[in-house]
């Protein structure tokens, strides 16, 4: 097992103590179950505790800020699959600066030059406090008496904004006539500093060596101590000197140790490669700042360009896998991730959108985000979506709908089959057979059709009516699905026909329900009893070959080999009614029947 | 079309999105629009408002971006909104409950005027409600249990229920006439409901032959009352006239997903919208049945759309036709995606005037205060 890289949270259970009590758990998909066992810590057991705890691991995508967040992300990260985009400002500040500062160095990858150029934005972004003070003194009464005062000239020079510090000390020389000449000199100086300009055709060694002689001049000066006379305006030349001591002095208005050293990189190395930058980091980290916060050795492994290591720390340092997910996939588009094999065989990028994605499908409405990235991860994608979306509650036929589509897209058949079943079992048990129908034929599941006509035919045997007509009669093609869906459509036509008094259309279809074995042997009594009447009818309906056919259906019905029972069509499906059959299947009245329609058929043949 | 359209992520699921009406007389366009969502542990229904006369916020980024005004717990998801009048919001939820609330001008707030509890249910589970329609006072609704309820806001009973009035889920109804609704289910049929007559029959039954594809919505012609437009599972845009049998009148490739709503605009019906599990919200422009070809008439159309005048056969194109009555089989028609693409299901659209707001899974509302019609 690893060495552990930071202290886990301890999060306690209400009402339980540990010393007392062994605790007992198991690990949910997004949360764990946590309850007290009957065992003692001391060793030997006690009375138990009734309760279950749930303890939910991330909270954060439970704010509705963060949701819009998710949302936007989820929408960019969709459009990034295909093409690559300008990121979004996001308004959460560490990650702001996490995220600046890794385009800054990975994605628009600034060269030599402009490294420093781009390091000084990504500070004065972050550094807002410095305007702010600013306009506070220059709207104050008298600027230059204004206490902060000097600290807003310094913060400017030590963000590179030499124009807002000339600006601002010109009330200052307004101030000191006397002084008039020295003020002047070090305008001029701030005035002339050199900035590297990437699209300019000055090389970097031309940039180098105007910078240095500027340099030289500036040191000139404080030999010559003209600034001698006015402490601030030294400390502002030897800042340009990049004396650190001086920069040390300082430390409050910097802050932060990284501002410090993009401070003075610009007035030591302004040519500073990137891969230089880390050895710079270190020695400041290791002598002058300590390392405290999280944040700090990320931003720290950044400047050493440990890609992994950035991911690693912000995996532990966040407690939501949106910030790292999110990134490692910026990153793995401009090809910067080597793949990083995890032991079980799946990438890094994979890894932790997979996680990501995991989570929000823990959520009771964030999931669909969760199906896009799921999509997006090659090798595990699949899997997790098809284990995961079988989970999703399904209230309403809406919900379900939505959970199908998405399955169904997917071409993941089992889950939409299964979800179908769910939904039709419930409708069914609620009795609405049309919902139940709707299902089957979604999910082309033949089997429950069959149950499905199963239950119409049994209400029809135990009313002698039909229930639901308006469904049973517009079956449509939905009738093909299942050959007892067909037969109970046609049945019913039957019925229609008979009522409309098309007595030998009515006659053949039912002879026909037989003979092509449409029509399950259960039912076999109930069609030849439906056949008395029209054998009754004054004119002769069946013709000799049809009443030839039907004695040899009651033949088939009645020798041994293929005696109806009741349930035999259903235990065939393993279902079993909830009511017997009707009486008309009862071996008693059976033979009565057979009686009967023998007789008819024997005088319609004497007739015909 | 895209101009003047952007996203405002809500954080919430949009199941519904309707404008409150404006009075027929002023020419003004619409202001506040509620919401209902969806999927929540919490649900809500919310006022929004865009215009001027609403609450602006600080950060109005955008201009016309929809301000929240007041909200208000709702039990269950919102599977229908509907305006009964300027202050009385009626809305169907997932619990089987009809909901009436009342929005406060004054205080702004919202609050529960009216509640039949488990109007719409089965002897054990709860039955969601899934369609209103109003015509105020009268509120119909029906549900997943397949019932048809008739309600008067302001009184406590019901009156009148037609009890299983469908062996399938009714998804949404819609008035023909003030005594007459149509109601389309999950089987794909359209029935037609005279409350006039005792009984539990339809008075019609209309069905595509084919497939029986579950409808989902349904939504009347604002000028003639045997017109109904139906979309379904199948993404199918189906026109209809009810006294004409059996056949829709014209039948058109919409989405690639369950359509979820259509609509007519209330005053220039050559125009329809419909929004769909797929993402997009299409709008559909008809030109008006004419022998003159409408470049020639002057004013009409300032687009000239070259399609052949004659519906192309066969092939994988569908039936085109005007939607209007009439014999003409020399209507143009002209569709529109009204959203970036990208979204996840748009789940509801209302149009009013100039102005078009939807919602979506994305947890975001559009509004476009400049649709071109």
């Amino acid at each position: 097992m690893e060495e552990v890289d930071v202290e886990p949270t301890t999060t306690p259970i209400p009402g339980f103590d540990s010393n007392q009590k062994h605790l007992g758990f198991v690990w949910g998909p997004g949360d764990i179950l946590v309850y007290e066992t009957i065992y003692k810590a001391s060793g030997g057991s006690a009375g138990g505790c009734p309760f279950v705890h749930e303890v939910r691991k991330d909270e954060d995508i439970y704010s509705p800020i963060l949701r819009k967040l998710f949302n936007e992300s989820h929408h960019i990260f969709v459009g990034l699959q295909r093409i690559r985009e300008d990121l979004p400002m996001y308004h959460v500040s560490s990650l702001e600066l996490i995220w600046n500062l890794c385009e800054v160095l990975f994605i628009d990858a600034a060269p030599a030059g402009s490294l420093v150029l781009h390091l000084l934005d990504w500070v004065r972004l972050h550094k807002a406090d410095v305007d702010e003070k600013a306009r506070e003194v220059l709207a104050s009464e008298s600027p230059a008496e204004h206490q902060a005062y000097w600290d807003v000239v310094i913060s400017y020079v030590l963000q590179g904004r030499m124009d807002e510090a000339r600006q601002v000390l010109v009330k200052q020389a307004a101030l000191q006539p006397a002084a008039r000449v020295m003020f002047k000199l070090l305008d001029n100086l701030l005035m002339k500093m050199p900035i590297f300009n990437p699209g300019e055709t000055q090389t970097l060694t031309e940039f180098d060596v105007k910078w240095r002689h500027w340099r030289e001049e500036v040191d000139h000066c404080l030999q010559d101590q003209s600034f001698a006379s006015n402490r601030h305006l030294e400390d502002i030349c030897k800042i340009l000197v990049g004396d650190e001591d001086v920069l040390l002095e300082y430390k409050e208005l910097l802050s932060t140790w990284y501002h410090f050293l993009v401070t003075r990189l610009l007035f030591s190395h302004p040519t500073v490669k990137p891969t230089e930058l880390h050895y710079y980091a270190q020695v400041l980290t290791t002598t002058l700042y300590m390392i405290q916060k999280p944040l700090d050795s990320i931003l720290l492994a950044a400047f050493e360009f440990d890609i992994h290591q950035v991911i690693k720390d912000c995996s532990i340092a966040l407690n939501n896998w949106w910030f790292v997910g999110h990134l490692t996939d910026l990153l793995d588009h401009c090809k910067l991730l080597q793949s990083h094999n995890l032991h079980f065989g799946s990438n890094l990028r994979e890894f932790l959108l997979l996680e990501y994605a995991s989570g929000l499908f823990t959520h009771h409405s964030l999931w669909q985000l969760a199906v896009d990235y799921f999509d997006h991860c090659p090798e595990f994608g699949r899997v997790y979506l098809e284990l995961q979306i079988e989970r999703v509650p399904l209230d309403t036929e809406r919900k379900a709908l939505k959970v199908i589509r998405i399955c169904e897209q997917r071409q993941m058949t089992e889950q939409v089959r299964s979800i179908c079943k769910i939904m039709a079992k419930k409708a069914l048990r609620n009795n609405r057979l049309g919902s139940a129908l709707s299902w089957s034929i979604r999910a082309k599941d033949a089997a429950f059709a069959t149950l499905i006509s199963e239950r119409f035919l049994q209400d029809y045997c135990a009313k002698g009516t039909f229930s639901d007509l308006d469904l049973i009669d517009n079956l449509g093609p939905a009738m093909l699905l299942s050959d007892r869906l067909t037969f109970l459509g046609k049945y019913r036509e039957f019925h229609r026909l008979y009522g409309e008094k098309r007595f030998s259309d009515a006659a053949k279809l039912l002879l026909s329900l037989m003979t092509a074995k449409i029509a399950p042997h259960s039912f076999w009594m109930t069609l030849l009893t439906d056949a008395l009447p029209l054998l009754e009818q004054k004119e002769v309906i069946f013709s000799a070959d049809q009443t030839h056919e039907l004695m040899f259906c009651l033949e088939e019905l009645t020798s041994g080999k293929s005696v109806p029972t009741p349930d035999r069509p259903m235990q065939v499906l393993g279902y079993t009614p909830p009511y017997p059959l009707s009486n008309v299947c009862f071996p008693f009245n059976l033979l009565i029947h057979c009686f009967i329609i023998c007789s008819n058929l024997y005088s319609c043949l004497a007739r015909g | 079309m895209m101009e003047g359209i952007n996203a405002k992520y809500v954080s919430q699921k949009i199941s519904k999105t309707r404008w409150r009406p404006v009075s027929s007389s002023s020419l003004q366009q619409p202001d506040i629009f509620a919401t209902g969502s969806w999927d929540n542990e919490d649900n809500k229904i919310s006022i929004w408002s865009i215009g001027e006369n609403g609450i602006s916020g600080l950060d109005n980024e955008f201009e016309g971006d929809p301000q929240l005004v007041c909200e208000h717990k709702h039990n269950g998801d919102v599977l229908d909104l509907q305006f009964l009048d300027q202050d009385r919001i009626v809305t169907a939820s997932s619990t089987g409950a009809v909901i009436i609330f009342r929005h406060h001008h004054n205080s702004q707030t919202l609050s529960v005027s009216q509640l039949w509890e488990r109007a719409h249910h089965y002897p054990c589970d709860n039955a969601p409600c899934t369609g209103i329609v109003c015509n105020s006072p009268e509120i119909v609704t029906v549900g997943e249990d397949g019932r048809i309820i008739l309600f008067r806001a302001d009184q406590e009973g019901v009156l009148r229920t037609i009890e299983n009035a469908d062996s399938s889920t009714i998804h949404d109804v819609t008035f023909l006439r003030t005594t007459e609704i149509l109601t389309v289910n999950s089987i794909g049929q359209l029935k037609i409901w005279d409350f006039r007559q005792q009984g539990n029959e339809p008075s019609q039954i209309l069905s595509l032959t084919g497939d029986r594809v579950p409808l989902h919505c349904v939504d009347r012609h604002p000028n003639q009352q045997h017109i109904v437009a139906t979309g379904g599972q199948d993404g199918m845009l189906c026109i209809w006239d009810v006294r004409q049998g059996n056949m829709p009148f014209s039948l058109m490739e919409a989405h690639s997903a369950e359509m979820w709503e259509v609509h007519f605009h209330p005053s220039n019906p050559d125009h329809l919208f419909s929004c769909s599990e797929d993402g997009s919200l299409l709008h559909w422009e008809t030109s008006s049945n004419s022998d003159t070809p409408s470049f020639l008439q002057g004013g009409r159309n300032t687009s000239i759309v070259s399609r052949s005048a004659i519906a192309p056969a066969g092939g994988n194109q569908s039936l085109i036709s005007s939607w209007l009555t009439g014999d003409s089989s020399k209507g143009r028609l002209e569709t529109t995606h009204m959203l970036p693409s990208q979204t996840l299901s748009v789940n509801s659209l209302d149009v009013l005037g100039q102005c078009l707001v939807c919602g979506t899974d994305g947890e975001a509302i559009y509004v476009n205060r400049r649709v071109p019609i």
